[in-house]
């Protein structure tokens, strides 16, 4: 019937529309009310090399240097072209070292009024690819664009197979994508179509079909890509490994870039204002906070300036980034260079007298072995417990109802245990990363570290493979 | 409680007088309370559920056959005598003959459990919570206690403890013990032992009492079996746990419902035992009405320890297939070669004990296959 093959091929065109049904969506108490408070920059601003994974430092300044916003810190021993600028303007004052002389941090001082390293100000569609390449990679914003495998910083002599943008994040208390675009469309939109050049075309940007937090087909509509797709159903589906496999899948060999949007934002402020502007939109969330809300701040700024008196009780974890996927900070640690959102929650270090034994109705399981089952629809309180100990795998199919991917991951899993590179590559290690395993191991009843053991692979291939 | 746990806990760490029994320690505390220990890397929360629950939830699965079989203990041993029992004199009795077996299981189970964990230092493992019930189950009541020490203890030393522990062992440890008893002992595992008949004063014998089960009624001629409505509820001579089908299909409810055991290994084995039946029926030889593969197939579901075997030992995670197509074929495979031993080998009239410790055997095969067709899968996308 022709009719129908019209708008089948049409579909074609627009992007595909995928359902996820392997997922959960972990409800919890504490999501962002959508305000957002102006923070002042902090006295003290840090950049983190070990927020880049894979990358070796080499100073390019010394305490008592003065730099511009812009103006490189350090750069990549192994890759030269990849430089690490400073979101403020300031003085440096310190170079914090650890261990084997390993630099930790460099803490700048701000000045209070922020003066720029200057770009050229032009609109990205009207500029070739060599000079959108070459203006990221002077101005640092590079760093922004990172690939898959491995989820390192991307290599500018790649030609990807396509750029991802996942315009919504399913994760537990992320935050709104759509609220969080809205002040910046045009910045957004800017630095899209810096990605679209760069990809060559093959820029894929994917929506959330049904939820308000993502951002709709309709914002997107200024950038001319046939590749918008509609995505549907619970966490992972924002998780943009996810999309990746659903849309075209990596074999060996192959590249894919994606971006965070907030970071496409601060892209097409590159382009748009001549500037490297670092400001970013963090939701602060949580049952431990007390008003969660949004907050503008600068990437590096200490996160005490966020958690500070904002807190309902001092026996707390704060996490940059989300509860499955963050890392552990506190109030002393600096945002990190990819950090969209703070969740604080309560430490669990309290034993439980026969916990295994009660019926559990505050327990969150996806199994329906706690009594919770019966109220579906409850918001939970959780804290850091671990619920009970370490042991052999055991149960079956307990992976798989959360990974929706067409990969087998206990045995994907065992191939890394056994370090067998060749098993590792059939049972397609090159397609994943740890934060689309952190439901696994969410649910995993013998408590395994699953990301640990995915990153420890990735780290193995990418040296030895 | 919580503080003399934490005044004797120092004498049991690294430097304290009995650093060795760590595990032992550890053991008895994380059974007392959940642990204190919180996420370090990776995910901030986790699951609420552990091992210890999952076995737990099995344990509870494992009430309805335990409590009908106690009272199917009592029922039998009064039929026996043609004494007239209430529900509570039946269940009071099989309670009391009952008892000892789960007991000496358990004892001496976990005694060589705790023993090789603080031998090799390794935490003590929850499996044997399940196995410890499973073994008295899957025995007939007047087996001598001795005997059940004697199947604990090979359980969990070569079932388990040779190959590392619960998670590591690839034949399901508690039918692993059975089958040991049934070639060890076979005279106390077969004949007329399934009824306790301890002497009752002044009661004797009814005339025309047979120990025989519907397995060795099955073996003469299938059309001796009881009625399947009494094969269904369990009202047969056999093992403790084993004879109502009622009873596991509760427990199968439960594992299903929890999300503990696996429902495409019970209904695969169902699957697989009823259409090997019909499979069988129609090649039946039709000059020989009363041989055995005319046997109506729905008739090997409620047969001898079936449903038990299918619900509480196949679903074993750790001995069965791992894979989702793997358990399929794992499950089918079981029922038909239940269905198989006993039409055509009258020897081993259980077969399902022993088509399950042999799947056991292929699980890895099975999976191996299916990873093997995953990955030629995979390949092809490409």
């Amino acid at each position: 019937m022709p009719f129908f093959c019209r708008i089948r091929k049409r579909n074609v065109i627009m992007g595909k529309s995928i359902s996820i049904r392997r997922g959960f969506d972990i409800k919890l108490k504490g999501a962002a009310e959508k305000s957002v408070s102006e923070l002042p920059i902090s006295d003290i601003i840090a950049v983190k090399p070990a927020d880049f994974p894979a990358v070796t430092p080499k100073l390019l300044v010394e305490p008592g240097a003065e730099v511009l916003a812009g103006q490189s810190l350090f750069f990549d021993k192994n890759r030269p072209n990849l430089h690490f600028p400073s979101p403020v303007s300031g003085e440096v004052t310190e170079i914090v070292r650890g261990e084997k002389r390993r630099i930790l941090e460099v803490r700048i001082l701000p000045d209070r009024q922020t003066r720029y390293v200057e770009f050229p100000k032009s609109d990205p569609a009207r500029l070739s690819r060599a000079d959108i390449l070459q203006r990221l990679l002077d101005s640092g914003c590079w760093n922004y664009i990172r690939q898959r495998p491995y989820s390192l910083i991307a290599d500018p002599t790649d030609i990807p197979k396509a750029i991802f943008v996942s315009c919504f994040d399913s994760a537990p208390l992320a935050p709104d994508m759509r609220f969080v675009i809205a002040p910046e469309k045009e910045n957004f939109l800017a630095g899209l179509r810096a990605l679209q050049t760069l990809a060559h075309g093959h820029l894929h940007l994917c929506v959330h079909e049904k939820s308000e937090k993502s951002i709709s087909e309709s914002d997107l509509s200024g950038i001319a890509t046939d590749n918008t797709h509609r995505f549907n159903g619970p966490h992972p589906s924002g998780n943009v490994g996810i999309q990746i496999h659903h849309i075209t899948p990596i074999q060996k060999g192959e590249v894919v870039w994606y971006v965070h949007p907030q970071d496409v934002a601060i892209i097409g402020r590159l382009f748009l204002e001549g500037r490297y502007r670092a400001d970013r939109l963090i939701a602060l969330t949580g049952s431990c906070v007390a008003h969660p809300q949004y907050y503008r701040a600068m990437t590096g700024q200490r996160m005490s300036d966020l958690t500070g008196g904002r807190l309902t009780s001092n026996h707390n974890r704060i996490i940059q980034g989300n509860v499955l996927t963050g890392q552990k900070s506190s109030g002393e640690d600096f945002l990190s260079f990819y950090t969209n959102q703070i969740t604080v929650i309560p430490e669990g270090d309290h034993p439980e007298f026969f916990g295994w034994l009660r019926p559990g109705f505050k327990k969150l399981s996806l199994s329906r072995t706690f009594f919770s089952w019966v109220l579906p629809d409850r918001v939970y309180n959780l804290d850091t417990n671990t619920h009970g100990e370490e042991r052999a795998f055991v149960m079956t199919g307990q992976y798989d109802k959360v990974l929706p991917m067409n990969i087998m991951p206990v045995f994907l899993l065992k191939a890394i245990l056994a370090r067998d590179i060749e098993r590792m590559e059939q049972l397609g290690i090159y397609e994943v990363s740890e934060e689309d395993f952190a439901l696994c191991e969410f649910v995993c009843t013998s408590k395994i570290d699953v990301q640990k053991i995915i990153a420890e692979g990735l780290e193995y291939i990418r040296k030895e493979g | 409680m919580q503080r003399i746990i934490k005044t004797i806990k120092p004498h049991f760490e690294k430097g304290g007088r009995f650093e060795k029994l760590y595990p032992a320690f550890e053991a008895l505390e994380t059974f007392l309370f959940t642990p204190d220990t919180t996420t370090r890397h990776g995910v901030h929360i986790r699951d609420a559920m552990d091992l210890k629950r999952t076995m737990m939830t099995v344990i509870v699965a494992l009430i309805p056959p335990m409590l009908f079989g106690m009272w199917n203990v009592g029922n039998q041993h009064h039929l026996a005598y043609g004494m007239e029992a209430t529900l509570f004199e039946n269940l009071w009795f099989g309670f009391l003959k009952t008892l000892p077996i789960i007991i000496v299981s358990y004892a001496v189970g976990l005694g060589v459990e705790f023993v090789f964990s603080v031998m090799r230092g390794h935490p003590v493992s929850e499996g044997y919570l399940v196995t410890g019930l499973l073994i008295p189950l899957t025995l007939p009541v007047t087996v001598p206690l001795w005997m059940v020490a004697l199947a604990a203890i090979f359980c969990t030393l070569l079932g388990k403890e040779i190959f590392g522990g619960t998670g590591m062992n690839f034949m399901n440890p508690a039918l692993l013990a059975r089958a040991f008893l049934f070639f060890a002992f076979p005279a106390y595992m077969s004949g007329d032992i399934w009824t306790d008949l301890s002497p009752e004063a002044g009661q004797a014998l009814i005339d025309g009492y047979s120990g025989a089960t519907n397995l060795v009624a099955f073996d003469a001629d299938f059309h001796r079996m009881a009625s399947a409505g009494d094969m269904f509820w369990g009202f047969e001579q056999g093992s403790i746990g084993e004879t109502s089908v009622a009873a596991c299909l509760i427990g199968a409810f439960i594992l299903i419902f929890t999300g503990v055991g696996s429902w495409q290994i019970i209904v695969s084995c169902f699957l697989g035992a009823w259409l090997m039946g019909l499979g069988l029926n129609v090649l039946a030889p039709a000059d020989l009405p009363n041989h055995a593969m005319h046997t109506p197939a729905h008739y090997h579901l409620l047969l001898g320890g079936f449903a038990f075997g299918a619900v509480y030992m196949a679903t074993d995670p750790v001995s069965a297939a791992q894979t989702e197509r793997g358990k399929w074929i794992y499950g089918l495979l079981i029922g038909a070669f239940t269905v198989i031993l006993r039409v055509f080998n009258p020897a081993y009239p259980e077969g399902v004990m022993l088509s399950i410790l042999l799947m056991n055997v292929f699980a890895p095969l099975i999976d191996h296959i299916v990873v093997e067709q995953h990955i030629k899968k995979r390949l092809k996308r490409a």
